[in-house]
């Protein structure tokens, strides 16, 4: 036994039992911690790592992310209406070091599927037995000359951060009278609702500060998320403010910028606007396709039970990067994939079927400081997909009263605080 | 040929009952982390408004989840997301939120406000909401250190009629000026 050294060890009992009819390899218990690589400190990945250790304080539990800090995305959007200060949104890791997860600020560079191994930038490499990769989104080359320059100029802002603060600083700077330019995404991207929120959050800081302003979202879509509501939200809080075009009438919404000239352009017209948010198409954080984790669309295909990618065994995908539909790519459905993937992962390490999961999402979106609307649904699993709850869920009716939506403003920072808390603390 | 073609069809409906239909409820643990992104870590909300239901009885919480299902009872989000839930999941989780210490909270309260609801409480509410709302086993929900808005709205629908009263709370919320049930929300806000 003593020359059996655990690598070896696991791969024979892995070997003698097989994959069995269960589907994953019966590890037996061998000397030596069982270790867990987490790539990424978001949402996803930092509430997998919390989660595993609450499961199980023997697992070891390694997180690595390049920032010393993260800012949620979610309530960025009142950062540029001017409600919230951007260090509201910021969180560090010294919650999750008092769980006893080891955090390394450190840029992943590999992913070593066969041999069960993470490299970094730094120079580290670190021993898994399950990994689990929630590196978010990246950006897709959709709009010609979106470089990082322009970015300068034409701010995303959809990584929260100096991101937003640049943006809300060329909102400040801007006169009244001028148009901001939303640009939102083609499906699938990261917080569907957020574009329209945005607009709705802009909308109230011009209508309070420069009221001759125009917001002109050009979408590349023809739909989108609670759009019905935030149409009912425009029209009763921002009355002629706010215009969508949708991709069929402007032939596909902003196909290029020109960050020198400082115009942004559609296959019709080249626009000099006061402010231009120009949100890219999105894929899986970069590590996901450096580590051979994404299919053709971008995004990494996993189980429906243990989200485990369906490319590489013994690495678990979740949070914006997975392909998780019906689940969106929201804050709460990374929350609650994180969960139910880090339930299973102590499961397969101690050697047994992870169990039967449950997922939930919930969304707010606050369209004025009084005005909130949210969608909600329950998932399970079927057929070994995750499905939605039939019955469950649904939107904010549109006859809801002013009282009720006051509530759900009120709910959304609770939703908010909690979340925070559940994932950081 | 026709024999075979049965039990080939009946093997395969087997199977696709035993993968859709007999999955083992999620566990306790599987359903109660799910609610913390709402209702925090194990059911102890950090607010301001999202009531705490760390340390409910497994009666008030199951009957008020199925309250939810059922639409007896309004809200804004509850009742969409308690659709999406089994009787049987509703259970696990009130066993699950039962076993939690009920949360102590810090709220800015009116000190005022305070000291006029514990007379207020003493007289009208302590036989149903024993030990300052503390007490689980009233099956009455807990209010002790509860937060203040969640309260408000509360008391706001059950004045409305929009969610039922018992009979005796009737009697007695309608002898209270709503300036009086302030006063007692505070109250019980302020416990620690």
């Amino acid at each position: 036994m003593s020359k059996i050294n655990r690598r070896s060890f696991i791969k024979i009992a892995g070997g003698a039992t097989a994959v069995g009819a269960i589907g994953f390899p019966v590890i037996a218990a061998a000397g030596g911690k069982k270790q867990v690589v987490i790539v990424g400190g978001g949402t996803a990945g930092a509430t997998a790592a919390k989660y595993i250790r609450r499961a199980d304080a023997s697992v070891e539990v390694t997180l690595i992310e390049p920032n010393k800090h993260y800012y949620t995305c979610y309530l960025s959007n009142e950062v540029l209406g001017g409600n919230r200060e951007l260090d509201s949104l910021k969180f560090g890791y010294d919650g999750l070091r008092k769980h006893g997860v080891t955090v390394v600020h450190d840029l992943v560079t590999a992913i070593d599927a066969k041999g069960r191994k993470v490299t970094t930038k730094g120079g580290k490499s670190f021993s898994y037995d399950r990994c689990i990769v929630a590196p978010g989104i990246s950006f897709r080359d959709d709009i010609e000359g979106y470089d990082a320059a322009a970015a300068e100029k034409f701010p995303h802002a959809w990584k929260a951060g100096p991101q937003t603060a640049l943006l809300r600083k060329q909102l400040e700077a801007m006169p009244d009278g001028g148009t901001v330019v939303i640009a939102p995404p083609p499906n699938p991207f990261r917080c569907p609702p957020g574009p329209y929120e945005r607009a709705c959050q802009i909308a109230h800081y011009l209508k309070n500060h420069k009221p001759k302003s125009k917001i002109l979202i050009l979408d590349k879509k023809d739909k989108f998320s609670k759009m019905g509501l935030f149409t009912q939200a425009w029209e009763r809080h921002y009355p002629g403010m706010i215009e969508w075009k949708k991709a069929a009438d402007t032939g596909g919404g902003i196909m290029r910028v020109d960050a020198k000239a400082g115009t942004v352009s559609t296959d019709f017209d080249d626009m000099k606007v006061a402010v231009a948010n120009i949100i890219p198409a999105q894929k899986a954080g970069t590590i996901a396709e450096t580590a051979g984790l994404t299919n053709d669309t971008g995004w990494c295909p996993v189980t429906g039970k243990t989200f485990e990618s369906t490319i590489h065994k013994g690495i678990h995908v979740i949070g914006d990067a997975a392909i998780q539909k019906p689940l969106p790519k929201s804050g709460y459905a990374a929350n609650s994939e994180a969960k139910v993937v880090a339930a299973a992962v102590v499961d397969l390490v101690n050697g047994r079927e992870p169990g039967t999961p449950s997922w939930v999402n919930t969304c707010y979106s606050v369209v004025a400081p009084d005005d909130g609307i949210s969608v909600a649904m329950v998932y399970n699993l079927v057929d070994g997909k995750v499905a939605k709850v039939k019955g469950s869920g649904g939107l904010t009716p549109m006859d809801s009263s002013p009282a009720d939506r006051k509530r759900e403003v009120q709910y959304a920072y609770s939703w908010f605080n909690n979340i925070t808390d559940d994932i950081f603390n | 040929m026709l024999k075979k073609y049965t039990l080939g069809v009946m093997f395969c409906s087997g199977l696709l009952f035993g993968s859709s239909q007999l999955l083992a409820a999620p566990t306790a643990v599987m359903l109660g982390d799910s609610c913390a992104g709402c209702h925090g870590t194990d059911g102890a909300s950090v607010g301001p408004a999202s009531p705490s239901i760390a340390g409910l009885s497994e009666i008030y919480f199951t009957d008020t989840m199925m309250a939810f299902k059922n639409g007896d009872r309004p809200g804004t989000i509850m009742g969409r997301i308690a659709k999406g839930y089994t009787e049987e999941e509703i259970k696990l989780m009130a066993g699950f939120f039962a076993s939690k210490p009920i949360t102590i909270t810090q709220q800015k309260l009116d000190a005022t406000k305070v000291s006029a609801g514990e007379k207020l409480y003493t007289k009208n509410c302590s036989k149903c909401h024993d030990e300052n709302g503390s007490l689980a086993d009233d099956d009455a929900g807990i209010l002790a250190s509860q937060w203040l808005p969640y309260m408000e709205y509360s008391m706001v629908d059950f004045k409305a009629g929009t969610t039922e009263m018992p009979k005796k709370m009737k009697k007695k919320v309608n002898a209270l000026s709503d300036a009086e049930i302030g006063s007692l929300l505070h109250y019980f806000a302020s416990q620690q």
